[in-house]
C-alpha cells in the first residue's frame, strides 16, 4: 500500500458511503445524502464535493445504526472531515503552501509573530515609540494612511486570489459539465442562501445541529451567524471609510455615531460572541465529532478573530488614551495575520463549502441518472 | 467523607420503590415508560444494553405503518383501517388476532401526534421506496434517532434508566408481579411492564427450534438482522411459570440477506434487491422459487424462509450486466465473472449445473417487453419453478452474483395477551403485568410480515401497556386508601 494519507481519507469516505447510500436513513438531515444516491461510486471527485458538502451537524452520526462500536464503525462527519483538510491543501494555490493547513497552528502563530514584530518595529522606526497619545484618537499619527493600504491591500488582494484560484480548480474537478457562472439563476439564488442562512445546520427539522450528545441546538447556526454577520459588518465598515476617504475627502478618526464606527462596533460585537461561543462549543463537542487532528486549525482560527475583535473594540474605547499605539500595533497585527492566513487556514471552509453547495443547488435539478425501481 | 462524595457504590435507583417497572429499553419499552409516565406513575426503566447499543431492534427501524383516511404530513393518499387489516390478514395467512391487530391499526392512526411530542420527527418516504409512501410514516434519520428521542424525552420526564441491567427471572404471585430480580438485586414495583423481545439472539434456543438437517444445525447458517441482547430469557421464565405462550417458535420477520453481514445487528443495509431482476439458485445451482412472482418490497420477506428450507441455507442471487443500476446498492460488492464456469467456480458451484440452469431459464423466457416498474409480460414458459415476471435471459456480460442467507428481524413465539396487554397465565389475564413489542407481536403476527407493522405493534401496546400498569398502580393506591 502506498496510498498517502490523502488517497487514504478518500478510500475512507468511499468505504463509509458503500453503507450509507444501501442505507439511507439520513437523507432528511442535510444535502450530503440526497447528493450520494444520485451516485453509485466514490471517487476523488466525488468524494471531495460531498465532504465539502458536509456541514459536520453531527446528527447522522448519532442517528447512525453503524456507529462504533458497530464493526462497520459509520463516522461520516468525522470522515468528511479529514477529506476536507485534504481538499483544502491539495487545491491551495500556489500549492506549494498548501502544507500551512497541515500545521496550522504553527501557520497562525508565524503570522502573527511577524504581524507583531513588523508593526512594532514600524512603529518604533517611525515614531521612536510603542506608546503614544495622538489628537482625537487620530491613528494616522501612528501609522501615515497610504502606508496602511500599501501594506494591507495586496495582502488582502493576494489572499483573495489564492483562494479564487483553489476553488475554481476545485470546481472544475467536482463539476467539470457545469460552468459556475451558468448556473441557473434559481440554483445560484439557492446556494446563496443556503450558504448565508446555514441551511444544514438546522437538522431538517428546523432544531439544529448536535454538540455535546445527540441533543439538538441552534446554538451553532447563531453563533455562526454572530461570527460571519460580525465579519461582514466589520468589512462594511472598512468599506465604507475607504468611500469616505477617497470620494468625499472625510479621513478618519470618525465620530463614535458616524456610520463606519457604528458598523464597527456592532461587527465586532457580533465578532466578539460568535467565536467566544463558537470556541466553548467546540471545547464541549462529543468526541466522536470531526477530526480532533484539526482541533488546533479551528481554535486557532476562532482565538485570532477574538484577538481581532477584541482588539479593534480596545483601539475604539481607548482611542484617547496614551495605549492607543499599542493597541492599534496589535490590532493590525491581528488583522494582518487573519489576512495572510485567510487561503490557508480554517476561513477556506466557507468558500468551498459555497461551492459545494452551488454544485447541489444545479445538480438536484437535473434529472438523476440512475433508475434503481421504485424511484 | 461521604458527606462530600456521596455513598460510595450506592445505587440510588435500588433504595427507591417504583410505580412501575419497564423492562426493555427498545421502541415499545420506551413508549410504556414516556406512557406510564404521563399518567403520574414513577417509572424504572431497565435496558439489558449498554448505553451505546441500546434500543434493541428498533434502533435499526425505519418506519411506521399508519392508518389514515386522508393525505397527512408524509403520507399520500389514504390508507384505511379495513385496506390495513386485510393486508395483515394476506401477510399472516390469517394466524392473526383480528381484535389485537385492529387495535393497534386504530392507534397507528393517532400514535403520530404523540410521538412528535416525544421529539420523533417524520419525512416523507426514503429515495427508493416509492411504494411505502402511501403506507408508512418515515422516521427522519432512522429508528436509532427515534430511540434517542424517546431516552431525552424519558430522562427529561424523570423516568429513571439504567442501562447494563438484565433482568433474569421475576418473581411472581399467582400471575401477579412482585419484583424483578438481577443477579442479587430485587427490584420491587406495583406494575411491570414486559418489552423485552423475542429470543432470535439466543443462539441456543435457535437451534432447538429450527432442529437439525443432515446432521447440521439449520439454524447455525442464520444471521441475525438485529441486537444481540434478544436472548429471551424472560420469554422463556415466563413460558416456563405457566404464562400463555402464542406463535410458533420457527416463525419470524426473516428476509434474505447477504450471506457475508455479520452476525448481529447488519441491520437494513444487508438487504440484497436484486432478486426479480435474475434468477436465484441454491447450493446445487437449481432454481426453486418464482424470483418475478410480484414487486419485491411485496416478496422480500418471503425469502428468509424461502433459503431457509433450502440445503445449507444458501442461495445465490444472480444478475447479468443489464440488471446493474436498477436495484438499490446494496453494502457489499458482488462476486462477477465474464463467464458462468467462472462464476460459478468463485461462488463454489457445479460448474455445469450452474451452466445448465441458465441455459434452461434462458431458453425458457418468451421475451416481452420488459418493464421494470410494472407487472410486465416478460415470463418464461415450460420452466418449472417459472418466473412470471422480469424474466430476461442472462446473457449480457460480466455476470454478478450475490450469496443470501436468512436474516432473522425478530421471532414470533411469544407471550399470550388480551386487549389490555396483560399477560395471560392459564387463560387469566395478570392484574398488573403487561407485555409490549416484540415478545408480544406473536398475538397479531403468526407469520410473514408487512414492513412497519412491527413499529406499529411496539409503538400501540407499547402505549396500552403503559397506560394500563399505571392504571393498575392506581387502582392499588384507591384500594389501598379505601
Amino acid at each position: 500500500m502506498s496510498a498517502g494519507p490523502a488517497e487514504d481519507a478518500v478510500a475512507e469516505v468511499a468505504r463509509q458511503l458503500q453503507i450509507c447510500n444501501a442505507c439511507r436513513y439520513c437523507e432528511g438531515f442535510c444535502a450530503v445524502f440526497p447528493a450520494m444516491t444520485r451516485r453509485l461510486e466514490f471517487g476523488k471527485a466525488e468524494v471531495d464535493y460531498l465532504a465539502n458538502l458536509c456541514h459536520n451537524c453531527g446528527a447522522c452520526l448519532h442517528a447512525c445504526q453503524y456507529a462504533p462500536p458497530h464493526e462497520f464503525a459509520v463516522n461520516v462527519p468525522q470522515a468528511m472531515a479529514r477529506v476536507r483538510l485534504h481538499t483544502y491543501s491539495d487545491y491551495a494555490w500556489p500549492p506549494a503552501l498548501g502544507r500551512l493547513y497541515k500545521n496550522s497552528g504553527l501557520t497562525l502563530a508565524l503570522a502573527l509573530a511577524t504581524g507583531l514584530a513588523l508593526f512594532l518595529a514600524l512603529a518604533l522606526a517611525l515614531n521612536g515609540s510603542l506608546w503614544q497619545r495622538a489628537p482625537a484618537g487620530n491613528f494616522y499619527r501612528v501609522f501615515p494612511h497610504n502606508l496602511m493600504v500599501s501594506m494591507f491591500a495586496p495582502v488582502f488582494g493576494f489572499a483573495l486570489l489564492a483562494l479564487s484560484l483553489g476553488v475554481r480548480r476545485f470546481w472544475r474537478d467536482i463539476s467539470p459539465a457545469d460552468r459556475a457562472l451558468d448556473a441557473p439563476r434559481a440554483a445560484a439564488a439557492e446556494a446563496t442562501r443556503d450558504a448565508l442562512a446555514l441551511k444544514y445546520l438546522d437538522g431538517g427539522h428546523g432544531e439544529g445541529c448536535n454538540e455535546a450528545d445527540d441533543r439538538f441546538t441552534l446554538s451553532r447556526r447563531r453563533l455562526h451567524h454572530f461570527t460571519f454577520y460580525g465579519f461582514m459588518l466589520c468589512f462594511a465598515s472598512t468599506s465604507v471609510a475607504t468611500i469616505y476617504h477617497y470620494l468625499f475627502g472625510w479621513h478618519a478618526p470618525y465620530d463614535l455615531t458616524s456610520l463606519p464606527v457604528l458598523l464597527g462596533t456592532a461587527g465586532g460585537i457580533g465578532l466578539l460572541i460568535g467565536p467566544a461561543g463558537l470556541l466553548w462549543l467546540n471545547l464541549g463537542r462529543h468526541r466522536l465529532h470531526g477530526d480532533a487532528a484539526q482541533q488546533p486549525m479551528d481554535r486557532g482560527f476562532i482565538a485570532l478573530l477574538l484577538l481581532t475583535s477584541a482588539s479593534g473594540l480596545a483601539l475604539l474605547a481607548w482611542r484617547d488614551s496614551g495605549a492607543m499605539a499599542l493597541l492599534l500595533e496589535l490590532h493590525l497585527a491581528a488583522v494582518m495575520a487573519l489576512f495572510l492566513t485567510l487561503p490557508y487556514g480554517k476561513f477556506a471552509h466557507g468558500v468551498y463549502r459555497a461551492a459545494a453547495l452551488l454544485k447541489w443547488a444545479i445538480e438536484k435539478r437535473q434529472p438523476s441518472r440512475l433508475q434503481l425501481g421504485s424511484e | 467523607m461521604a458527606w462530600f462524595f456521596g455513598k460510595q457504590g450506592a445505587n440510588p435507583m435500588a433504595d427507591r420503590l417504583y410505580d412501575v417497572i419497564v423492562i426493555g429499553g427498545g421502541n415499545a419499552g420506551l413508549c410504556a415508560a414516556l406512557t406510564a409516565s404521563e399518567a403520574g406513575a414513577s417509572v424504572l426503566l431497565l435496558e439489558s444494553a449498554p448505553r451505546e447499543w441500546r434500543g434493541g431492534n428498533s434502533q435499526h427501524t425505519r418506519n411506521l405503518r399508519c392508518m389514515h383516511d386522508a393525505p397527512q404530513d408524509v403520507l399520500t393518499d389514504s390508507y384505511p383501517e379495513e385496506e390495513y387489516w386485510q393486508d395483515l390478514k394476506k401477510v399472516t395467512g390469517g394466524i392473526t388476532s383480528e381484535n389485537l391487530a385492529r387495535l393497534a391499526i386504530r392507534d397507528s392512526s393517532r400514535c403520530r401526534d404523540w410521538m412528535r411530542r416525544h421529539g420523533v420527527r417524520f419525512q416523507p418516504s426514503l429515495s427508493g421506496t416509492l411504494q411505502l409512501s402511501r403506507t408508512n410514516a418515515f422516521f427522519l434519520g432512522g429508528g436509532k434517532a427515534l430511540v434517542n428521542a424517546y431516552y431525552r424525552s424519558a430522562e427529561h420526564s424523570g423516568v429513571d434508566i439504567r442501562y447494563e441491567a438484565p433482568v433474569d427471572r421475576l418473581e411472581l404471585d399467582d400471575g401477579r408481579f412482585v419484583a424483578a430480580r438481577l443477579g442479587g438485586d430485587r427490584i420491587e414495583a406495583k406494575a411491570c411492564v414486559l418489552a423485552c423481545g423475542g429470543f432470535e439472539s439466543n443462539r441456543e434456543w435457535m437451534r432447538a427450534a429450527w432442529g437439525q438437517v443432515g446432521g447440521e444445525w439449520v439454524a447455525d447458517n442464520f444471521l441475525i438482522r438485529g441486537t444481540r441482547f434478544n436472548m429471551g430469557v424472560l420469554l422463556k421464565f415466563l413460558i416456563d411459570a405457566g404464562a400463555d405462550a402464542v406463535g410458533d417458535p420457527t416463525q419470524s420477520h426473516c428476509v434474505a440477506i447477504d450471506a457475508r453481514a455479520p452476525l448481529y445487528d447488519g441491520g437494513i443495509c444487508t438487504r440484497v434487491d436484486s432478486v426479480s431482476l435474475g434468477i436465484v439458485v441454491n447450493k446445487r445451482a437449481e432454481r426453486f422459487y418464482d424470483e418475478g412472482e410480484d414487486f419485491w418490497p411485496k416478496r422480500y420477506a418471503i425469502w428468509g424462509r424461502l433459503v431457509a428450507g433450502q440445503p445449507g441455507q444458501i442461495a445465490y442471487s444472480l444478475i447479468d450486466a443489464k440488471a446493474i443500476g436498477r436495484f438499490m446498492p446494496p453494502v457489499f460488492p458482488p462476486f462477477e465473472a465474464q463467464t458462468l464456469p467462472e462464476l460459478a467456480c468463485k461462488l463454489g458451484l457445479d460448474e455445469s449445473a450452474l451452466t445448465r440452469t441458465v441455459d434452461g431459464f434462458n431458453t425458457a423466457c418468451r421475451g416481452g417487453s420488459f418493464d421494470h416498474t410494472a407487472l410486465d409480460d416478460c415470463a418464461t414458459s415450460g420452466l418449472a419453478p417459472p418466473k412470471t415476471h422480469w424474466a430476461r435471459p442472462l446473457d449480457t456480460t460480466p455476470y454478478y452474483a450475490y450469496p443470501l442467507r436468512p436474516g432473522i428481524t425478530f421471532t414470533y413465539l411469544g407471550v399470550k395477551v388480551n386487549e389490555r396487554s396483560a399477560v395471560h397465565f392459564s387463560g387469566r389475564p395478570s392484574p398488573n403485568l403487561f407485555a409490549a413489542g416484540e415478545i408480544m407481536a406473536g398475538n397479531v403476527l403468526g407469520k410473514g410480515y408487512t414492513a412497519g407493522v412491527g413499529m406499529t405493534i411496539g409503538t400501540a401496546f407499547g402505549r396500552i401497556a403503559g397506560a394500563q400498569a399505571a392504571a393498575a398502580v392506581l387502582q392499588g393506591k384507591l384500594r389501598a386508601n379505601a
